[in-house]
């Protein structure tokens, strides 16, 4: 169950679920955490009063961004050059891995220090500098623990969220030398804390994601909680910082709405304990040299999708991973990305494609939960009926498509549905036909190649007297 | 580099063939209906900001001015600080006596790692959140001295407190808009949550954050 940034290949939503089901500890990890977050989220979000007033302005701020989003990247990049900072632009995963490859070399650093990033995740960053021979070290606590176990994030905020703390126990004593260990929380802190300090001390290049970037005033925004962030922010003399281009904002004021909505609905903290905002280089003070890259890999097709734009919003809070009956139950592996849950699986098919993606849409329910919850309104359930549509489409445009048994039964109701007395007739016939397979009042198992409907959900059987017959009897 | 520079801004044009060449970015509205004054200055906002600063598991102090600097000098002494780092332009009579101080004139990471602690004033409070918010301004020094000590005494005035978010993003403009200064907002000391969500205070940062607010 071992990926690395975003799927390459065609995974099945469906095959790796059924494997994360099966572990039981997996399932009381996630069980706990899941619910120990929803209730802390809930309670500080029922403190603000104007909570959708504040949800409404920063879809409104996104949706602004994203509609302008040329002039606001062009603006950033000019404010970040005035304040002393260097911008690069980065079409894809490989382009910007070697911008900060090069970056890295040219200081000829053997070791760098990260921030906890989503988008180095998403490009493979850390893979690629190993190949530059360039050794990246996690400083977040969580992304410290996988990456030491040689996994990947199962959870875009607590990666480690899968582990208990015997387990993470025994893996430190494993991998740092650590002979006497407890499992209290705050021992394995302090050992964390020991074995990175030393590396912020003498780490000569730093890098981070961003959590916004102000158009404005070329300010970069960094939101954390164990100060490894500001570790890494202050202490080397070169910072390299890598965005999405969804991340700018427009206006300096901006930021006072969303320091609001992700601290509150991320952590369930009234503020995160750290935030970092720099603005290009200060002299004297913290890096020396900072180098931003706008990166695009995808995104600017999901822009290009109408319905699929709001998709962009996302401040990756995740909030709607811990809210959704499904993650709760596979984590965050079964996504197959780095991006899990219900925003990976609206996200991850338009990053990577429909073809290489195409189960996520169906890792939900639909129930909408997610969208409840959602910081900056993303209807989610819309997007990910949207996306099953592209889906379908996609299969229907191949030769095998043609063949499939479900789309051959969807032909097949299409023209029952278009003719009264074809849908009556086959309504008496399944009343006939059903008998064997109803037991109670649920059909429970379909055989042949629709089993698949069923492997997930009960049928209704035909009623004895269907809504026509029915009305008939009353005429 | 330019290359990728235009093919991403044409990609972004293309996506964006449904909005009209004449809409302008102000022709979204944005509804910023949420509150942007919240309680006024006074006893009330003083007790909420020490409040929410002290569930963070900060040591909140509130002193007189002229009670300051022996309230600084007892926390120094129950923290068994000897040696003590300080911005160049601290107020002279904050300074404690019987301790070693250690200006920064551009102390090294490993002078400062191996102080005892740092004593500094601070930009702003706010008390809807416990919020300290450090922006390089007077008596605040460089972002590292408040990071690499693991003890961090601060004081706040009490007119230096507001309520809420906006109130305090507002103030920070001028700082960020015109100096292009570093800010820094510290909620607590740091702080993880990553071994089975269980809130653990101080991993990277100062294990330790006492907040001294000065009161009338």
């Amino acid at each position: 169950m071992k990926h690395t940034g975003l799927p390459t290949t065609p995974i099945s939503f469906y095959e790796s679920a059924k494997l994360a089901l099966a572990d039981t500890q997996l399932r009381r990890n996630m069980g706990k955490a899941t619910q120990t977050i929803r209730a802390k989220r809930a309670s500080v979000v029922g403190e603000l009063p104007d909570w959708e007033a504040l949800r409404e302005a920063g879809r409104a701020i996104k949706q602004r961004t994203l509609r302008h989003l040329d002039d606001y990247l062009i603006q950033l990049e000019a404010a970040v050059q005035a304040a002393g900072g260097q911008v690069y632009w980065a079409r894809d995963a490989h382009e910007a891995n070697q911008i900060v490859t090069q970056i890295v070399q040219r200081h000829g650093a053997r070791e760098v220090v990260k921030v906890k990033s989503l988008t180095t995740d998403e490009i493979g960053l850390n893979a690629a500098l190993a190949a530059a021979g360039v050794s990246a070290v996690e400083t977040d606590l969580a992304e410290l623990i996988i990456q030491l176990a040689g996994e990947s994030s199962s959870h875009i905020l607590v990666p480690a969220i899968h582990k208990n703390r015997a387990e993470i126990r025994e893996l430190f004593m494993r991998t740092l030398g650590v002979s006497e260990l407890s499992d209290e929380p705050s021992a394995l802190a302090a050992v964390a804390r020991t074995h990175l300090r030393r590396k912020f001390l003498s780490a000569p290049v730093a890098i981070s994601g961003a959590n916004f970037a102000v158009a404005e005033t070329g300010t970069v925004c960094v939101v954390e909680s164990e100060g490894n962030g500001r570790m890494c922010l202050t202490l080397p003399p070169v910072l390299v910082s890598i965005m999405g281009i969804e991340k700018v904002i427009p206006s300096w004021h901006d930021l006072e709405v969303f320091l609001q909505l992700l601290p509150r609905s991320s952590t369930g903290e009234r503020m995160n304990p750290y935030t970092s905002l720099w603005t290009g280089v200060t002299p004297g003070d913290g890096p020396q040299e900072f180098h931003l890259v706008l990166l695009d890999n995808g995104r600017s097709n999901v822009l290009a999708d109408t319905i699929g734009r709001q998709t962009l919003n996302c401040i990756r809070c995740s909030a709607c991973l811990n809210i959704c009956p499904v993650y709760e139950r596979t984590g965050g592996h079964a996504y197959n990305s780095v991006y899990p849950g219900p925003i990976g699986a609206i996200l991850t098919p338009q990053l990577v494609g429909v073809d290489k993606a195409g189960s996520l849409p169906y890792a939900s329910s639909l129930c909408g939960a997610c969208y409840d919850v959602c910081p900056v309104k993303i209807n989610i359930p819309e997007v990910l009926v949207h996306m099953r549509a592209r889906v379908v489409r996609k299969k229907q445009a191949s030769l095998l498509g043609q063949f499939d048994p479900e789309h051959v039964a969807m032909q097949g109701l299409q023209r029952m549905f278009e003719h009264p007395a074809l849908y009556e007739r086959a309504q008496q016939l399944a009343r006939l036909g059903q008998w064997p397979l109803v037991r109670g009042d649920a059909i429970p198992f379909v055989p042949g190649p629709l089993g698949g409907w069923t492997a997930m959900r009960d049928l209704f059987p035909v009623a004895d007297q269907t809504f026509r017959e029915w009305w008939r009897t009353r005429r | 580099m330019s290359m990728a520079r235009n093919e991403i801004l044409r990609r972004i044009r293309a996506g964006l063939r449904d909005v009209p060449a004449s809409e302008q970015p102000g022709d979204i509205s944005i509804a910023r209906a949420y509150r942007h004054a919240g309680m006024p200055a006074g006893p009330e906002l003083i007790e909420r900001f020490a409040e929410r600063v002290a569930e963070y598991k900060a040591t909140v102090q509130r002193v007189s001015a002229a009670g300051l600097p022996a309230a600084i000098a007892d926390a120094c002494a129950r923290r068994g600080v000897r040696r003590l780092v300080v911005p160049t332009d601290l107020p002279p009579e904050w300074v404690p006596a019987g301790v070693e101080l250690l200006p920064d004139t551009g102390l090294s990471h490993a002078q400062l790692d191996q102080s005892d602690g740092v004593l500094t004033g601070c930009a702003l409070g706010v008390a809807q959140t416990g919020t300290i918010i450090l922006d390089a301004g007077a008596a605040q020094g460089r972002r590292v001295i408040t990071l690499l000590p693991d003890y961090h005494l601060c004081v706040i005035r009490a007119d230096q407190i507001v309520d809420l978010v906006p109130e305090a993003v507002d103030r920070l403009a001028p700082a960020v808009r015109a100096a292009r200064r570093p800010i820094t907002l510290i909620s607590g000391p740091s702080a993880t949550s990553d071994i089975e969500l269980n809130r653990v205070e101080g991993v990277h940062g100062p294990r330790t954050l006492e907040v001294l607010i000065v009161d009338g």
